[in-house]
């Protein structure tokens, strides 16, 4: 289990957040965007072999949503927004 | 009962408390500080079991979790599975059978498979048992290769726990090494957490006679453990297996609690700063023909049970080895009075030190095991030169082998570090270290204590690996994984059929699966591998080690967290009214409890759901609405938030107005559908469906948190700040009155998806104008405090109405005879707006909203689509059940479409329906056919409204 680093309750067990998925592309301009730009930003999602930005939810602590890097190989936390350590 | 194979003293037993235990139904004796194992030896057993595949007998075969051949299960309080008897503590009373026999396993009919074993190879059952599927086979096929079955009851007294604890050093293993880690440690201040999987500290120096600095080994393990005792900073605990190395330094421990009746198991979840592994080694097997017979054993499990439990276990001794390791062994073993006949060790040359340890028993150097004769019992091994030849028996009732050490890496590769094969030892240890841990003493390769203490004796370690014994003549099976009765041909017939990943060999022999994991034989498994491959043993590999190290209970893993109390029912203060009044509870999403239906005495569901949809229809009903989700938006920001959030547009509303609304998510599909309502500039009040309150709001705050993060939105969930009463039916205005109110209650005043706030009953009340009946409700909305005065207020002031209260029984059919939609009925996943007949709710002024756009690019595409209708089956009286397809003609063929809902409609005096049907739309009027397996019934398709169709009603 992992121990994700929130930065308003510092470090917390994996069991009270809830996973929010890799951070994709931003939101292209709907009206701008061509059909397979807009296909791809909703279905291609990043799936490195390496760190990826995710984003989880503290849902049973502070209730706000923390975006980290993680290490898809080795599960290390490699960047988290600053707070307490 | 006389224990014929006890010895007259020594062992770490209490011969003062004698204890009586009965296996396969015999009563024997044993003493406190026994195992299952022990004691079966000192009383003589010697078929405790039968084999898994070919239902061999077999007897006990090691003395620890390492444990392949001898699995029981306990009956009584103890119940439970598949416990290897050398890990089962004796107690008084203690009852266990073994598992995989039938009568008993001195006397098996399984046995029979043992006849036709050469047509039951490696990977027969995926062959054989595929026509027509492995399903129809699969039941008998598990029955006859039986582990034991779960116990039927859960213990009477006692339960499981969980416990957090965080540390700077865990240490897994109180063995030298781990003493000593934890001596350090704990002197240097740091918080310590030992845990050892046995009832006593001292790893193998329990079961071996050896000193540190001239004095018993044991005396030193009985000071460190004393003084770890006085350290505050130190938790030791024995009976606690660490099994489970989990990602950031988490380690599960198991810990058993054999001195507590209420207490059962307790499990620890600890994370650690850093982790010491001095885990040990576990001695490994030979490979040769008929290796699994009753009366062979690991040789360190014969100095165990001599040392450690008193017990010799037969006298006429043979040890078979390729390492120094079987010499004390020897030496101990004639120590205690056996006939060590002879050393058979397939090392042409022995070093001294091992020699001097044997000076009176015959070595046969570069000398191997080939045969074994007896069935039930060894009685005499064949002893052949490594390069072949006739050889000789040698007469035996016990057979000790070793063949070599591997360091105890469970762990150490369950974190993810890496292992490397270690050519002097012949085994894989410890490499580089993934997380923040490091392994100690012979879990790190250093077997022999000397290496591990200052001023420890031992044998210096020396072995020439021997993965399998390949003698030409070699007649009758050489069993590499006793457990799983996987043998070399069986590798080997792997291999031939392409099968040469050592993941593939072990999933297609089942070679290394098991409880006991394959801790004896797994490495010969790999040996075999290499041999026949013609590479090293690193670059065969291990298979991947997974958690659990040894079983765990499933009451261990779940702790207190089971029915309610790992997922509580939420209630609203109506709850005891409802039981009171006979209400049927049911679950109505997200743990709600809610009443089904308040049947009357002799009623069934059918006619008391009659009786509450008629009283709402014609008179007036009222349902307890609070669980529905419900969250108060305030901010300068939010009418542009739910602009967005929607799929219409919320920002025209005036304060006081509500407006009904769908939520897609990005992709188009829809989320939630609910009320907003406008209750003042800034603050706005919007309500979900039960089931989804969760999503909703996690949803909205993700796009605040993650999207929008300047807008100005704050969100409160206050779905249990207030409750509800909602009165329905055409009397509904007459029930307000009569309970009092200072809100002017005429249509005009107070229009349909509005608000009001005033005093009901003489209490603070807010009054929505929503209705999920199709009927003129007025939902009066309170505190929780006052709900249950409210509900006692509203039956009293409903009762010459005939007021009745409402289930979701009855909710649904009221619902589906408006054509009201249900998610998870209509709103499966697939549907959009459009195909609901909403598409009036998808918002053609807005630039942009979630959804907006993948609805257009799907409904670009031109493919067909489901769309909501109604169905009146043309049987007014035949039922479809939900969910049932409608297929062309009803014909054998593809389906378009679904049944939805289908409930009796006291309006209509019929069953009525809704379905998603292919081009429904344009359908109306025609018939389509719903396809049952009995039979196809043909339902006329209509508009999905079955009652007031225009809407009079709800807005009178």
């Amino acid at each position: 289990m992992m121990l994700i680093p929130c930065p308003f309750c510092g470090k917390r067990n994996e069991s009270e957040f809830i996973f929010g998925g890799p951070v994709g592309a931003d939101r292209p301009d709907p009206n701008a965007a061509s059909d397979a730009e807009w296909v791809e930003y909703l279905t291609v999602v990043p799936n490195p072999l390496g760190p990826v930005q995710e984003r989880w939810w503290h849902a049973r602590g502070c209730g706000e949503w923390v975006t980290i890097w993680r290490d898809t190989r080795t599960h290390d936390i490699v960047r988290a927004p600053d707070g307490p350590k | 009962m006389a224990q014929s194979n006890r010895l007259a003293a020594g062992g770490r037993i209490d011969r003062s408390r004698p204890l009586t235990f009965r296996f396969n139904g015999k009563p024997y004796q044993g003493y406190d500080g026994d195992t299952l194992a022990s004691a079966l030896l000192a009383n003589g057993v010697r078929v405790t079991a039968r084999s898994f595949k070919y239902h061999r007998p077999r007897g006990i075969v090691g003395h620890g979790p390492e444990e392949p051949a001898t699995l029981v299960e306990l009956d009584g309080e103890d119940a439970s599975g598949n416990r290897p008897a050398t890990t089962v503590p004796l107690r008084e009373g203690l009852s266990a059978r073994s598992v995989n026999c039938w009568p008993s396993p001195e006397f098996d009919l399984g046995g029979i498979n043992q006849l036709f074993s050469r047509f039951i190879p490696a990977g027969f059952y995926y062959k054989t048992f595929k026509w027509p599927n492995w399903h129809l086979f699969e039941p008998s096929i598990r029955k006859a290769a039986g582990l034991a079955a779960a116990p039927k009851y859960a213990p009477s007294c006692g339960y499981f726990e969980a416990r957090h604890a965080h540390t700077d050093v865990l240490i897994a293993g109180a063995g030298p090494a781990g003493l000593l880690a934890a001596l350090e440690a704990g002197r240097a201040g740091k918080r310590v957490f030992l845990a050892d999987e046995g009832p006593e500290a001292g790893g193998g120096l329990l079961n071996r006679n050896l000193t540190i600095k001239g004095q018993p080994a044991m005396n030193w393990v009985a000071d460190a453990v004393a003084e770890l005792q006085g350290m505050a900073n130190v938790t030791h605990l024995q009976n606690a297996t660490v099994w489970a190395y989990r990602e950031h330094n988490m380690l599960i421990v198991n810990q058993r609690m054999p001195e507590q009746n209420s207490l059962l198991e307790r499990s620890w979840r600890i994370r650690a700063a850093e982790v010491v592994l001095a885990t040990g080694a576990t001695e490994r097997a030979m490979v040769f023909a008929d290796n699994d017979r009753p009366g062979i054993m690991l040789a360190t499990s014969l100095q165990a049970y001599v040392n450690h439990w008193g017990v010799l276990p037969g006298q006429q001794v043979v040890l078979f080895t390729n390492n120094n390791s079987a010499y004390p062994v020897a030496a101990d073993l004639a120590g205690a009075g056996a006939l060590v006949v002879a050393i058979l060790d397939s090392r042409v040359h022995v070093p001294d030190a091992a020699m001097k340890l044997v000076p009176d028993i015959p070595v046969h150097a570069g000398t191997v095991v080939a045969g074994v004769k007896g069935h039930k019992q060894v009685r005499a091994v064949r002893a052949v030169p490594l390069g072949g030849g006739a050889g000789a028996w040698i007469t035996c009732d016990l057979l000790g082998h070793s063949g070599g050490w591997n360091p105890t890496v469970h762990l150490w590769s369950q974190s993810r570090s890496s292992l490397k094969f270690d050519e002097t030892l012949a085994a894989f240890v410890p490499d580089s270290a993934a997380q923040r841990c490091r392994a100690v003493g012979a879990a790190a390769g250093n077997l022999t204590l000397d290496q591990i203490i200052e001023g420890g004796e031992d044998l210096p370690y020396a072995i020439d690996p021997l993965w399998r014994v390949e003698i030409a003549d070699q007649k009758g099976k050489a069993f590499l994984d006793i457990q799983n009765d996987v043998t070399v041909s069986d590798v080997y017939l792997a291999l031939r059929e392409g099968y040469d990943n050592v993941e593939h060999v072990k999933r297609y022999t089942t070679g290394g699966m098991g409880l006991d994991q394959g801790k004896t034989g797994n490495i010969n498994i790999i040996g075999t591998v290499a041999m026949q491959k013609g590479i090293s043993l690193q670059d065969v590999g291990t298979t991947t080690f997974r958690s659990p190290y040894t079983p765990v209970s499933f009451g261990a893993i779940g702790g207190l967290r089971e029915e309610t109390v790992l997922f509580p029912y939420r209630h609203t203060p109506v709850t005891q009214w409802n039981k009171d009044n006979g209400a049927v509870m049911y679950e109505a999403g997200a743990r709600w409890r809610r009443p089904g239906y308040f049947p009357k005495p002799g009623e069934g569901l059918q006619e008391a759901v009659n009786r509450e949809c008629r009283a709402v229809r014609e008179g007036v009903g009222v349902y307890d609405g609070s669980p529905l989700g419900t969250f108060e938006l305030k901010g300068r920001d939010v009418p542009k938030f739910l602009d967005f959030l929607y799929s219409n547009v919320m920002s025209s509303l005036k304060p006081g107005d509500g407006r009904y609304g769908l939520m897609l998510s990005d992709d188009g599909l829809i989320l939630d559908d609910g009320v907003a309502f406008r209750l003042d500039e800034h603050r706005w009040l919007i309500s979900t469906s039960t089931g989804h309150a969760d999503a909703v709001n996690q949803h909205m705050k993700k796009l605040l948190q993650t999207e929008f993060p300047g807008w100005q939105v704050m969100i409160t969930t206050v779905t249990s700040q207030w409750n509800n009463a909602t009165i329905c039916g055409p009397r509904a205005r007459d029930v307000m009155q009569a309970l009092g109110t200072d809100i002017n209650l005429s249509p005009k005043a107070f229009p349909f998806m509005s608000f009001r706030d005033g005093t009901v009953a003489g209490l603070p009340a807010r009054v929505v104008r929503v209705s999920f009946t199709g009927e003129l409700s007025f939902e009066v909305n309170v505190a929780p405090r006052h709900m249950a005065t409210l509900w006692d207020k509203v039956m009293e002031a409903g009762e010459p109405f005939g007021i009745l209260p409402v289930g979701s029984e009855a909710s649904h059919v009221l619902r589906v005879e408006k054509g009201f939609l249900s998610l998870g009925h209509e709103v499966d996943g697939t549907v959009d707006a459009y195909d609901l007949g909403m598409g009036w709710a998808m918002s053609q002024k807005k630039p942009d909203y979630l959804g907006k756009r993948s609805v257009q690019l799907r409904r670009q595409s031109g493919h067909p689509r489901r769309a909501l209708v109604g169905v009146l089956p043309e049987d007014p009286n035949r039922q479809i059940p939900e969910g049932a397809p409608l297929t062309p003609g009803g014909r054998r063929e593809a389906t378009e479409g679904l049944i939805t809902a289908c409930v009796w409609s006291v309006m209509n005096d019929r069953w009525v329906g809704l379905a998603l049907l292919e081009n429904g739309h344009a359908r109306q009027g025609e018939t389509a056919h719903v396809r049952l397996k009995d039979g196809v019934i043909p339902v006329r398709v209509t508009k999905p409204v079955f009652h007031d169709p225009d809407g009079k009603l709800l807005r009178s």
